[in-house]
């Protein structure tokens, strides 16, 4: 039913991230889907990494590990944003439709993802994209 | 670079030398969730610099007969007794910048060898020139030329103790027309030209470098690593960024508070809208307000997009200025300003021996230091928008282009104005300093029209001012880092908002601007130690020219 799933992951809370990395794998062993790991960053240096470059890195190692891991296969796909504070859940929605996935798998209420009091970023997803969103809460 | 990536080290895009510290970003912040509101920030100086706002805004009001004259004449004493210094770094800052064009140096490109730029040239432009001054050309273009101008021709004059009582420029040019316009065109240019955009450019520059390439977080303690190693992420550091949000938020509450009386002068002129506390309170209100609105909608949609409009509607005025004002007058007058320009360059920007002090000192030293108490707030904003450009680009149109404009806008309102004036439109010369503008566009056709939108401009620039000031503040205090929640940034525009009408409402608005710019002292000192960590910075950098070429490490 699903090809091509998408799961934004925040790299500054990793720890955070099994219960929806959990979902995400067992949903896309059981589909045969393909897993768009989807990290976004500043063109700043941030906690996670001191340029884009370095944020690839670690989102790319991010994602092999998850597929050796769990035997899914799955690909790595860095975001760069200019206000993340902001844009970050317009940009998501924008991401899946240019990647052309059909599924989105993402946590909500995570630190970094969800903090900001104007909209939970799963929420926004939720209600902006045509797409299938599981949110795990 | 291979290896790197086999360690799981940053590399900027493409070669690069980033700096190798133990300090984590964020690691000093306190994250908190306090009832719906997510908080991020920097743990001292997001409560230090709040705290000490609130002490410094309570005690001007409740001591205004004491603090004001106190900062005023420690503002006055600073200008007038290292007059030589302020001028002599900001000289530093411009031989630095066009030493930087010319060497090697100027072929590393910001974020490394392989970055490309974040934005247009269009838009990149935009925001440097609204950041930078737009809201100083609405007010200075047409009375600045006009007030060195007359000074000029009123020739030398001397007081009983022999000190020169006139106002004007080296040694003036009594009664000769000609001359004094070209006098009083090169001082103002002087004041918009090389130097204030030079300071600009160091500071971002700096910035920019040590933070793109070298990984440091985006604070300005960042920049002097090189000097002060691992002190600068405790007290060294703290105090630096400290006075840098200083700086920035008073320098923004005050011309906020300054703007409205201004704005409010303006409007009255034009719409008869009295001016009375109420309506400036409510100027600062709507221009909060607006900024507000822009800060919630994100650099790109918000303060970009203003910046953009803004810099669209300051085209018009000035082509519609062009045209319909003396266009030949002005055409040859961009030429022969930035003549005099060049001409009078050596003598307005030696340090010592003047005989014009009262030019020197009121107006030059004062510039900048005031130009010099901006420059985190302008440097940094400068330069987060700044990556992926090479040092010369970066400096060429950061520099160069701005000043060439700045130019520009002087010939055509001012030295429009100017004529004016000689010609016998003494409104001009009599009118206060926020309408001046306003009685220069009144002597040319559709002044309804283009009245109202000087009047958006000169709005909207204190917008485009008070919302990236705001990121600006929000970035320092959450030590650097940029995604902070949106709340903090809707906090610190707020209170600009509350400082500037809490000032505006109990007095003390100049004490706190010559605060402001009474901190220009310390920041120059620390500024030169900036242009050390610069060329330092620079010289542990790869040079590399395009995106995709190979990058050696000579």
């Amino acid at each position: 039913m699903y090809q091509k799933m998408l799961v934004p992951v925040d790299l500054a809370h990793v720890d955070k991230l099994e219960k929806v990395i959990q979902t995400a794998t067992d949903l896309a062993k059981h589909y045969k889907a393909e897993i768009s790991i989807l990290g976004v960053s500043t063109n700043t240096p941030s906690s996670v990494a001191h340029s884009p470059k370095e944020f690839e890195q670690k989102l790319d190692a991010f994602a092999k590990e998850l597929a050796s891991k769990h035997g899914v296969s799955t690909k790595a796909v860095a975001h760069i944003s200019h206000d993340p504070a902001v844009d970050l859940s317009k940009e998501l929605v924008a991401k899946a439709d240019e990647l052309g996935v059909d599924v989105i798998v993402m946590a909500s209420h995570v630190p970094g993802v969800a903090d900001h009091i104007f909209s939970s970023h799963g929420g926004y997803v939720a209600s902006h994209s045509e797409l299938s969103v599981f949110l795990v809460r | 670079m291979g290896s790197e990536a086999d360690t799981g080290i940053e590399s900027p895009d493409g070669a690069a030398n980033p700096i190798d510290t133990e300090y984590q970003i964020g690691q000093d912040n306190i994250q908190k969730e306090i009832g719906p509101f997510g908080l991020d920030v920097h743990n001292p100086v997001f409560l230090i610099s709040g705290l000490a706002i609130v002490a410094f805004v309570f005690l001007t009001l409740a001591f205004q007969e004491s603090v004001g004259p106190m900062f005023n004449d420690l503002r006055g004493w600073l200008t007038s007794t290292f007059d030589w210094f302020f001028l002599s770094v900001a000289n530093v800052f411009v031989v630095l910048c066009l030493f930087l064009i010319v060497s090697p140096l100027g072929r590393v490109r910001l974020g490394g060898a392989d970055a490309t730029p974040d934005y247009s040239y269009a838009g990149w432009f935009a925001m440097l020139f609204a950041a930078g001054m737009g809201i100083g050309l609405m007010f200075y273009g047409v009375s600045e030329p006009i007030s060195h101008f007359s000074s000029s021709i009123g020739g030398v004059a001397f007081g009983d103790d022999g000190m020169r009582t006139d106002w004007a420029p080296l040694g003036a040019a009594a009664g000769d027309a000609d001359a004094a316009f070209d006098l009083g065109m090169a001082a103002t240019i002087f004041h918009w030209g090389l130097h204030p955009w030079a300071i600009y450019a160091t500071v971002a520059l700096a910035l920019a470098l040590f933070s793109f390439n070298k990984g440091l977080p985006l604070t300005i303690r960042s920049i002097f690593y090189p000097i002060f190693g691992e002190r600068v992420w405790g007290w060294t550091g703290h105090i630096i960024d400290i006075l840098a949000v200083f700086a920035t938020l008073f320098g923004l509450a005050t011309s906020l508070g300054f703007g409205a009386e201004q704005a409010n002068a303006g409007l009255e002129y034009l719409f008869g809208i009295p001016v009375s506390d109420g309506s400036k309170v409510v100027l600062i209100v709507a221009i909060t307000g607006v900024a507000l609105v822009s800060v919630l909608a994100g650099l790109d949609a918000g303060v970009k997009r203003l910046s953009e409009i803004n810099m669209v509607l300051a085209a018009i005025l000035l082509l519609f200025v062009v045209l319909v004002g003396p266009t030949m007058d002005i055409i040859t007058g961009f030429f022969t300003s930035l003549v005099s320009y060049v001409e009078y360059l050596p003598a307005l920007s030696n340090p010592v021996g003047r005989e014009d002090a009262n030019f020197s000192q009121g107006w030059t030293s004062f510039y900048w230091a005031w130009w010099i108490s901006w420059s985190p707030f302008v440097g940094m904003f400068i330069a987060r928008v700044s990556r992926g450009r090479t040092v010369r680009e970066f400096i060429t149109c950061v520099l160069i282009i701005p000043s060439l404009v700045c130019v520009l806008w002087m010939t055509a309102f001012g030295g429009t104005a100017v004529h004016m004036v000689s010609e016998g439109v003494s409104a001009i010369a009599e009118a206060g300093l926020p309408i001046k503008l306003f009685t220069m566009l009144d002597q040319l056709p559709m002044q309804a029209i283009t009245s109202f939108v000087g009047i958006v401009l000169v709005i909207v620039f204190f917008v485009t001012s008070s919302d990236s000031g705001s990121l600006v503040i929000d970035t320092i205090t959450a030590g650097g880092k940029v995604d902070a929640p949106v709340p903090q940034r809707v906090f610190w525009c707020t209170f600009e908002g509350l400082v500037a009408i809490a000032l505006l409402l109990g007095g003390g608005l100049g004490s706190l601007q010559a605060m402001a710019v009474s901190t220009g002292f310390p920041f120059a000192i620390v500024l030169l130690f900036a242009c050390y960590s610069i060329i330092q910075g620079l010289r542990s950098e790869p040079k590399a020219v395009g995106a995709g070429s190979e990058a050696t490490n000579d």
